[in-house]
């Protein structure tokens, strides 16, 4: 083995070494990244369309027209309520889901993988088994409900044979916060299982001796311990579900009317699907803002759990 | 066939016996070890209510899945006329299973995302090796920015990018070509694999590398030839995740291929298998199951080594 294969002197330099290492990540993520999220914001000010290219100066038409846009208030609005209230429920789901899986039970393995299922499959694939369960004529649930009474002739719920899971206005949104909490469940749980395992045992076992009872335990020492994590575990699938368009393309399509349409289906029906390239990106970056304050806040959360 | 027919027809009754089977076998099992005691009766009480909560979640997460499963072998008959969908009155069929390798483009979809699969991942992780060692090891307070601005950027949407993303792949003239996602998709691989890999880099005793220092190595040797083979397991958890991920993917999928011999699984399932308004149901089905036990497998098996690197990757080194 040659061990001097390679010039010696620079790569005995820690920081000449580091910075060649980091440079083509960092370069790479900056131009793919960095460049289009510049090209959005230029869309954003011009009169761009997929027939005509020039970028024409237009100042703040676009973002003008947007912001007064009554659907596009109703679509801001549909997102950031989606995004809140799934929060709610993914957020006790995993907590319980996290509390149970860090524990040691039979047939942990083949419960963790089907819990795991509904994180691990393609969104849009997951969502084709959504739309059948959720059928406005074939789905089972309904056909379940009508074999328990609660639909049908003297239904409890309704009189008709189906609740018409996707087209009526309430339960249109119901089904789409339903659906991400079962999809972004999972996610949540295993960052909060990152966050219990890193409890140092020693803390714990310490407890122990001190005679903390398991509830104790649990609010005293754990959850102070683990806060910092559900904040990053709560962003995390903030952020990710305010992007997302997958499950309501699938789905709805925003559907009924504006009814479950959100920012970013509503960016992609406005600027590829109706080809108003600068329109779309104005109606994406609107999005910015919230994203941006959400980070910053996740940052300094995970920042300050260091300090302690 | 007449086994799998006999399976379906009796699904739920079978689902339910192997369930109370399984619970009864491991009370006897416990009984057996322990003598049938007050207290390990006690325990047993006790411990059922745990059980009966993970059973309701699992129900829950696996209820789509199931009807998939049973969906998949139904004629049309049994499925849209009169519909009880959790029975088999007619036998059970093959031939939308067959339908679906034979006659839809679903062959292609998983040839055309495996090589977008696979590309993205050396891509990446030509990329990201490098950069978290050096964000692990090498570097001091600006590293620590980098890592920061990594954390960012992974946060930026698709959604926010995809018009302008749009844009550029036409101009380079790579619309309907799947290698405008291998180009792309590193965007969101790198920052989440740089990541991951940095918290595994971390768990790697700094003493190896000094020792390999003093016997002569420099750094990249010390990099190659001692953390690397040390940190495999994690590489490989990172190549299963960022795999994953490109299997995930959809909007750029979406907007950037309208070529239906060229798309991804994720986008061309959902949209070439609906035409206008014929759903077809069970290839649907089938279709998106298929995909869904792999992948659930892969990230159960390697559950454990992402929440380790997770965890090491949010700890500073």
């Amino acid at each position: 083995m040659s061990r001097r294969a390679l010039p010696a002197f620079p790569f005995d330099n820690r920081r000449v070494v580091g910075i060649l290492f980091l440079t083509p990540a960092l370069l790479y993520i900056l131009l793919l990244v960095g460049f289009p999220f510049l090209l959005a914001i230029a869309f954003g000010f011009s009169d761009v369309t997929v027939g005509d290219t020039d970028l024409n100066f237009v100042g703040l038409q676009n973002y003008m027209a947007v912001w007064e846009n009554d659907v596009f208030r109703q679509v801001f609005e549909t997102t950031i309520r989606f995004t809140l209230i799934s929060q709610v429920f993914i957020l006790i789901f995993a907590n319980i889901l996290a509390i149970i899986f860090t524990q040691d039970f039979t047939g942990k393995w083949f419960a963790r993988f089907i819990f795991i299922l509904p994180w691990a499959t393609p969104v849009s694939l997951a969502m084709i088994g959504w739309l059948w369960m959720l059928d406005t004529k074939y789905s089972p649930i309904d056909y379940l409900l009508l074999q328990t009474g609660f639909l049908g002739p003297d239904g409890i719920l309704s009189n008709n044979r189906n609740l018409f899971w996707l087209a009526t206005p309430d339960l249109s949104q119901i089904s789409v916060i339903f659906v991400q909490v079962w999809r972004m469940t999972p996610l949540a749980t295993v960052i909060l299982m990152a966050g219990l395992s890193s409890i140092p045992t020693d803390i714990l076992d310490q407890a122990e001796v001190d005679g903390a009872r398991f509830m104790r335990a649990l609010l005293q020492i754990k959850l102070p311990l683990i806060l910092p994590i559900m904040v990053i575990a709560l962003l995390f699938s903030m952020i990710t579900m305010f992007g997302d368009m997958t499950v309501v393309y699938v789905l709805t399509r925003g559907g009924p009317v504006d009814y479950t349409r959100v920012l970013g289906l509503y960016s992609f029906q406005v600027g590829i699907e109706g080809g108003n390239l600068a329109q779309g990106a104005a109606i994406s970056l609107f999005a910015f803002p919230l994203l941006l304050a959400m980070a910053i806040f996740m940052l300094r959360t995970a920042s300050r759990a260091e300090v302690q | 066939m007449a086994l799998l027919a006999w399976i379906l027809h009796n699904f739920w009754s079978l689902l339910v016996a192997c369930l109370l089977a399984l619970v009864g076998l491991r009370i006897v099992w416990r009984i057996h070890k322990y003598g049938a005691t007050r207290d390990e009766l006690a325990y047993i009480l006790r411990r059922s209510p745990f059980y009966l909560l993970v059973l309701t979640f699992c129900f829950f997460a696996a209820a789509p899945f199931l009807i998939m499963f049973m969906h998949t072998f139904k004629t049309d008959g049994d499925l849209y006329r009169r519909p009880q969908p959790f029975v088999f009155r007619q036998d059970p069929t093959l031939e939308h299973l067959d339908a679906l390798f034979n006659n839809t483009a679903y062959l292609e979809f998983i040839r055309n995302s495996v090589v977008v699969g696979i590309a993205v991942v050396i891509i990446t992780l030509v990329l990201s090796l490098p950069a978290a060692y050096a964000l692990a090891r090498l570097t001091g307070r600006w590293g620590e920015r980098a890592a920061i601005l990594m954390f960012l950027v992974y946060l930026v949407p698709p959604t926010l990018l995809f018009i302008p993303m749009f844009r550029i792949v036409v101009l380079l003239g790579l619309k309907d070509d799947p290698m405008s996602l291998i180009v792309v998709y590193p965007s969101f691989t790198v920052p989440f694999s740089m990541w991951l890999l940095s918290g595994f880099f971390k768990a790697v005793p700094p003493e190896l590398e000094e020792a390999a220092l003093v016997d002569g190595y420099n750094r990249v040797e010390a990099f190659l030839r001692v953390v690397l083979p040390l940190s495999l397991p994690g590489i490989i958890s990172t190549i299963v995740f960022t795999f994953t991920l490109t299997l995930h993917e959809f909007i750029y999928g979406l907007v950037f291929i309208a070529d239906t011999s060229q798309r991804t699984l994720s986008v061309g399932v959902p949209t070439e298998l609906i035409l206008g308004d014929v759903y077809f149901w069970q290839p649907l089905l089938a279709a998106a199951l298929i995909i869904a036990i792999p992948v659930g497998l892969a990230y159960n098996l390697f559950l454990d080594s992402l929440v380790q690197g997770f965890t090491m990757g949010a700890v500073k080194g």
